[in-house]
């Protein structure tokens, strides 16, 4: 069976099923605009958690949160289920198909058959629809792909049931209640509320600090680590930062993509001279990646080098200070 | 980013005929979406850590062969795993796994154990034993 599911490729997975699911629905909601109510953006330095052999640098918010958060801020209810036993979750998956009712689940990518090998790490917060089934085949619509896609009911199984950290334990999630019209208003602004406390929170891992905290690390790293070790966390910085579902520029252009749209709703001009100012801090986080990797390009690399880049991460930091602090006012003088 | 400058440089996104969707801004100033074949820094990122893989799974082997490690280390990196992610496939403690990769303690596993891991790995306890089919 197929239901009449329309596939949109998203630049980030979560934000995609979601505007995905709620096209489907009958609301047309952009991923900026799920990304931005959702308070999908951030900066998070994470020492404990060691993704790659590398600690965990995270320019967006805990998988799950941005769908959490935009639910809650324009009031549709979402019904989430986690399971033990992969024949239970198969057949709660199949129970809705039958309803027609597309659900949204989330997986790990290592055993993710359309995935480029080279892209498939044990990263367990990627988000896909499930729209149908034909013999023992789902059909997929995984929003970082261009087109849609099949997974036999094993290789799901398999990648629902991934495990280490965030491990999915079948979740599956959809919408099961809606309002008569979709007010977005007040949900933009808790949306960007929450993203300017976040950014410009006084813990000295999150948000701007945590930048600051990052770029005085690089300055430390040859040092302390060696150059190699020093060159394969400045690696994992970037595709933390550029990897696919990001948009670019560590998510920045999707917020400012965001901004842009939000003034319009909003009726605010302030909010489109920042969504310009965002694009050109998008821009500086590039230029960053650019020079990040002309260090590990060649394995070897002089201490000034490092220096440099810390010092431009250190005015990218100064820079998204004082936008969070506008961004506070102008949303603050719209009340 | 401007729309004429989203990068179409050449990735692995190739092998499968894909393309990845980035948020630019169009002649007017207005966001919209453009493909990207993707972009080099990140490519060599990428590269790096593949290769940074690589030498992981070479010195995991070189470990075993030397009698250092057993090979479930080896077959740890190949699926590119680390402790943790192995500990949580098997459902046993870190430190179990752990000790486990000292041949003397992994050369008197029970069948049971053995045959837990051949499953994550997909692979026989006859494999499991040996390194040659990992690749």
């Amino acid at each position: 069976m197929e239901i009449k599911f329309t596939h949109h490729q998203s630049a980030h997975c979560e934000n995609g099923v979601v505007s995905n699911l709620m096209k489907h629905n009958g609301f047309d909601v952009s991923e900026p605009m799920v990304f931005g109510i959702g308070s999908g953006l951030l900066f998070c330095y994470i020492p404990f958690l060691k993704v790659n052999h590398a600690p965990a640098i995270t320019y967006r918010a805990m998988p799950g949160a941005i769908f959490k958060r935009f639910a809650k801020r324009v009031g549709i209810k979402i019904k989430h289920e986690k399971f033990k036993s992969p024949q239970k979750a198969k057949a709660r998956l199949d129970e809705n198909l039958q309803n027609n009712n597309p659900v949204g689940l989330q997986v790990g990518v290592y055993n993710l058959e359309y995935f480029p090998d080279e892209y498939r790490f044990h990263f367990n917060a990627h988000n896909l629809v499930v729209y149908g089934k034909e013999d023992s085949n789902y059909l997929i619509s995984d929003p970082v792909m261009e087109t849609v896609t099949t997974l036999s009911d094993k290789q799901l199984e398999k990648v629902r049931f991934a495990k280490g950290a965030f491990a999915p334990k079948g979740h599956i999630y959809y919408p099961t209640g809606f309002p008569d019209t979709l007010s977005l208003e007040s949900a933009i602004k808790k949306g960007i509320k929450h993203t300017c406390k976040d950014m410009l929170a006084p813990v000295p891992i999150v948000g701007v600090k945590g930048i600051r905290m990052v770029a005085k690390l690089i300055r430390k790293w040859p040092k302390k680590k060696g150059v190699r070790k020093a060159n394969h966390y400045l690696g994992q910085i970037v595709r933390m930062q550029e990897e696919i579902g990001t948009g670019g520029g560590g998510f920045r252009y999707i917020y400012a993509a965001f901004l842009q749209e939000a003034s319009k709703v909003l009726k605010n001009d302030t909010l489109a001279e920042l969504s310009k100012e965002m694009t050109v801090i998008g821009d500086l986080w590039r230029d960053f990646a650019l020079d990040l990797s002309r260090i590990y390009r060649n394995r070897k690399a002089k201490m000034d080098a490092y220096n440099d880049v810390a010092s431009q991460l250190e005015a990218i930091a100064e820079k998204e200070e004082l936008f969070f602090k506008k961004l506070r006012k102008a949303i603050k003088n719209d009340d | 980013m401007k729309k004429q400058d989203v990068p179409q440089d050449k990735s692995s996104l190739e092998t499968t005929n894909s393309k990845e969707l980035c948020y630019a801004v169009n002649e007017d100033g207005e966001y919209t979406t453009a493909h990207s074949s993707g972009w080099a820094p990140k490519t060599i990122a990428l590269d790096n850590a593949i290769a940074e893989i690589n030498e992981r799974i070479a010195h995991a082997k070189e470990n075993v062969e030397q009698g250092k490690s057993s090979p479930l280390e080896y077959y740890m990196e190949v699926h590119k795993m680390d402790i943790g992610i192995l500990a949580s496939y098997v459902g046993l403690w870190k430190w179990r796994v752990k000790r486990h990769f000292k041949p003397k303690v992994f050369n008197k596993l029970s069948n049971k154990i053995l045959q837990k891991y051949a499953d994550v790995f997909e692979i026989t306890i006859e494999e499991l034993k040996e390194i040659k089919h990992g690749n």
